[in-house]
């Protein structure tokens, strides 16, 4: 048996953000991950990482008010104060574990403008800034010693009477399913992209850590609140960076136009990623579109430019599409990339829970609300990655024993397991995973409506029958089971789906990302409000609206 | 169009016939990539097929493989590219790694050579304050080295990894250059001490060209590996046979146009090294026997005077 003063699952940014803090500390810590470290998600962040530096002339408040905006007035005031005021420090910390950040003239960080704020304030590295951040915490990582269980899978958190005591997983290279207990366990698992699609995330991006708190009376707040990134490549749907719009590309229609003028006069390219997304589909839906596609211009940024700032993007557009961007415009369209939604937590991660703590994608502070600016994403997974170990250790002191009995807990997910391995159904996993998703993206889109949304729901809920009772699962075998570990996952992806249509179903406005074509205005006055959405463990759903939380920041027309 | 995969399976829970070439036949898009064709098969054909993969944008690294031979990353590999007229494929996995299943290979070999490598920075001390100050140029030249993913392709086609496993290889050595050339580390003649050691270090590259060849990312291992031979030099680490090796190449080179071989072997063991030349004497007889022993007073080449100016002009370049 394995024990662990604090054991975090997921290896990404805030996964290891937030062990390297608990290991400075002095804890014994785990990380568990379903693949290695490096592989994990953050690597495709690419534009960079928004910070204010006061030194730099720039001021936390700025920051938090086009975050806020960003948002729609829909992110808890006092977490953004505290991801704005703690951004500075944990970008140059990030410097000095080895991130080679670009610099100006100065010798100091450089930076380049992002979308949905007036200033420059997002810190880079070329275009692989998430991939240079995650492989120096894996450095660090290494530096101190810290124990990694890799490509482990995580099939249950082990819960006494309502108290989290570690996780049983399942070691992928040997098909052992284990216990390992801990006094605190930190979800850090990443987001659930493969609900949707297309989607620009990894295939590994299946909203385990949701599920796993979900059913375990965690909250999942916000689920509604899906980012559909203005540019993914066309065919492939591969991220095209908003460092191209922020470095200086426009957008044209098949008419020609720059046709932000008509949606976003004052930010135009830079807008916020909801409008800029909305206005693409706009242009598509009404006949100026190529083929589904608007286009991404930055021929006149010049070839060297592009190569030396934007490399990945024209690494990406040669290799998939066979456009050099210094010559030609690449289609794009908006697509699927980021929930803004999450499980609930404080802004020191806690969940409410005892003995379970949430950080990064999979979390919901609520910094990005409706909306998340770019490069708000890593901020945000290093500031309360880090903050949930602070939290966390303190709970840990408490805690004295962490031994407990663990044989009845890996019996459970065994006979689940043997089940799935001997259903006799119809279904392979691909089959019910794509039908699911591609509805979610018909249903919850760029624009929805009740009639989408319902259909959405409908779909749903036949997966949900289909996975439990009609699933076929081909390998058999021990070994690096695959087949078996995609069925785990469509398992989690079933109940992150379940959430997000609920979610939408009940917010009765137009905010952010959730924009109904049915009721297309933002209605402060009933829904300053979240969604929050608690399953038990009958399966039955508890929907609560808690008030968003504001400080100085009072709800304006949001207009760039 | 229809695509021809014939994948290399491996099942280690079968007891014999465990290792078994597999024809698939499937339909898809011309300007799919080879990853897409795999888990076509995977979702529609044989969900027993293993294999890795994660972001499908060639910035994960987990999808290495051997396509027709060749170690690719299959994510950013289109099936058109290699096979326009609908050839087959040839999928296995990448070498020198073992396999766990299928096209799945322990990685845990090539984590354990970057591990060695001491992948962090080290500075003597960090400012109190705020960032290092160091020039955007230094910072923008280490670019190249970030840009890898850890997907292993270099190590898999390594010529040298193939017989000598003590070597540390591309990948490892070329981040070790991301820190020997970052001037907020203070271990850099530390680092070259280590890297240039006799066994497994950066003398042990021949030069073969396959990582610069399959690296996905333009890192050039290779390249960075000879930087790290040039700089090991500059700060005085020169006991090692490589270093009187490419000395007394150069040196001969320049002296009479042409390489003499027997003074070659005998410097590169070092002249005092009295077991190292005694272990030379079978060579020589084998190659006097067969005729192949070189002049022991070589010859000057014609154009002896051009090569020298050649030598000239590329030690003023420098």
């Amino acid at each position: 048996m394995y024990d662990h003063d604090l054991l975090i699952v997921g290896a990404g940014l805030a996964g290891l953000r937030c062990a390297v803090e608990a290991q400075r500390m002095g804890l014994k810590v785990a990380v568990i991950t379903k693949v290695h470290p490096v592989r994990s998600h953050s690597n495709a962040a690419q534009g960079g990482i928004n910070a204010p530096l006061t030194d730099r002339g720039d001021d936390w408040k700025g920051h938090a008010l086009d975050t806020i905006k960003g948002s729609d007035y829909l992110a808890d005031q006092d977490a953004v104060e505290i991801m704005s005021q703690e951004a500075g420090e944990a970008v140059l910390e990030l410097e000095r574990m080895g991130v080679i950040f670009s610099r100006g003239e100065d010798g100091k960080l450089g930076t380049r403008r992002f979308g949905g704020q007036k200033v420059a304030r997002t810190f880079f590295v070329g275009a692989i800034t998430g991939s240079a951040l995650l492989h120096v915490l894996y450095e660090q990582s290494l530096k101190l010693g810290l124990q990694v269980y890799e490509e482990w899978f995580v099939t249950s958190l082990i819960n006494e009477e309502g108290v989290i005591k570690g996780v049983v997983a399942l070691d992928l290279k040997t098909g052992e399913l284990e216990a390992i207990t801990a006094k605190a366990v930190v979800i850090a698992a990443g987001g659930a992209g493969r609900v949707f699609e297309p989607s620009t995330n990894a295939l590994i991006c299946t909203g385990d850590g949701l599920s796993l708190a979900w059913n375990n009376g965690a909250g999942l707040m916000d689920m509604e609140m899906i980012q559909y990134h203005p540019t993914t490549l066309a065919r492939t749907g591969i991220l095209m960076s908003e460092a191209a719009r922020g470095e200086g590309a426009y957008l044209f229609n098949s008419e020609g136009d720059r046709f932000m003028e008509k949606y976003a006069p004052d930010y135009m390219e830079l807008a916020s990623r909801d409008v800029v997304s909305r206005a693409e589909q706009t242009e598509i839906n009404e006949g100026r579109g190529i083929d589904g596609n608007v286009l991404l211009d930055l021929r006149h940024l010049g070839k060297d430019f592009i190569e030396s700032r934007l490399g990945y993007l024209q690494e990406v557009s040669v290799e998939f599409l066979g456009i050099d961007m210094a010559e030609k415009p690449v289609p794009i369209r908006p697509g699927m990339h980021y929930i803004m939604g999450g499980i609930k937590t404080d802004v020191n991660g806690e969940t409410g829970v005892p003995g379970l703590y949430a950080a990064g994608e999979c979390a919901n502070v609520s910094v990005h609300g409706a909306n998340r600016l770019g490069a708000n994403s890593l901020l945000d997974t290093v500031v309360f990655g880090r903050r949930s170990a602070t939290k966390a250790s303190e709970y840990v002191k408490t805690v004295k024993d962490s031994r407990i009995s663990t044989s009845e807990h890996v019996e459970k997910d065994l006979n689940r397991i043997k089940k799935i391995l001997n259903n006799k159904g119809r279904f392979r996993t691909s089959e019910i995973r794509n039908t699911m998703a591609t509805a979610m993206t018909e249903g919850i889109g760029v624009f929805r409506d009740q009639k989408s949304m319902e259909y959405a729901k409908k779909i749903v809920e036949e997966s949900k029958i289909k996975f439990r009772d009609s699933l076929v699962v081909e390998n058999k075998g021990k070994v690096y089971n695959t087949d078996l570990l995609f069925a785990l996952e469509l398992g989690y992806m079933i109940d992150c789906a379940e959430s997000i249509v609920h979610g939408a179903l009940t917010r009765k406005e137009s905010r952010g990302a959730h924009f109904r074509t049915d009721i297309k205005d933002r209605n402060d006055k009933e829904w300053l409000k979240h969604t929050l959405i608690y399953r038990d463990r009958s399966g039955e759903l508890k929907i609560e609206t808690p008030d968003v939380t504001i400080t100085q920041w009072k709800p304006v027309e949001r207009v760039y | 169009m229809e695509v021809k995969l014939k994948v290399k399976r491996f099942d280690p829970e079968k007891s014999k016939d465990n290792i078994w070439y597999q024809d698939y036949n499937i339909d898809i898009h011309p300007s799919s990539t080879i990853l897409d064709a795999l888990i076509n098969v995977r979702e529609e054909v044989d969900g027993t097929l293993g294999l890795r993969c994660a972001c499908r944008a060639s910035i994960c690294g987990s999808c290495g493989m051997k396509v027709n031979g060749q170690a690719k990353l299959v994510c950013k590999t289109r099936v058109e590219e290699i096979a326009p007229k609908g050839e087959i494929l040839l999928i296995e996995p990448m070498g020198n790694h073992t396999i766990i299943r299928d096209l799945i290979v322990d990685i845990s070999t090539f984590f354990a050579k970057i591990e060695q490598i001491t992948p962090y920075l080290q500075p003597d001390s960090e400012p109190e304050t705020g960032e290092f100050i160091v020039s955007n140029e230094s910072m923008d030249k280490l670019l190249t080295e970030m840009n890898c993913i850890m997907c292993g392709l270099c190590v898999s086609d390594c010529t040298v990894l193939e017989v000598d496993k003590t070597f540390i290889g591309p990948a490892a050595l070329a981040k070790a250059s991301r820190f020997v050339y970052d001037p907020r580390d203070d271990q850099t003649n530390q680092r070259l001490n280590y890297l240039n050691d006799e066994q497994g270090g950066i003398w042990d590259c021949t030069r073969c060209m396959q990582c610069v060849e399959v690296c996905p990312k333009g890192v050039s291992p290779m390249d960075r590996i000879m930087d790290l031979r040039e700089s090991a030099i500059e700060i005085g680490a020169k006991k090692t046979h490589g270093y009187h090796h490419t000395n007394s190449f150069e040196k001969s080179v320049t002296a009479n146009g042409r390489l003499d071989e027997t003074r070659l072997a005998i410097e590169s063991a070092g002249i005092f090294n009295i077991s190292r030349l005694i272990d030379l004497i079978p060579v020589g007889l084998k190659a006097l026997i067969r005729g192949k022993l070189p002049p022991l007073f070589p010859h000057k080449a014609e154009d002896n005077k051009k090569i020298q100016e050649l030598a000239k002009k590329i030690k003023e370049d420098k």
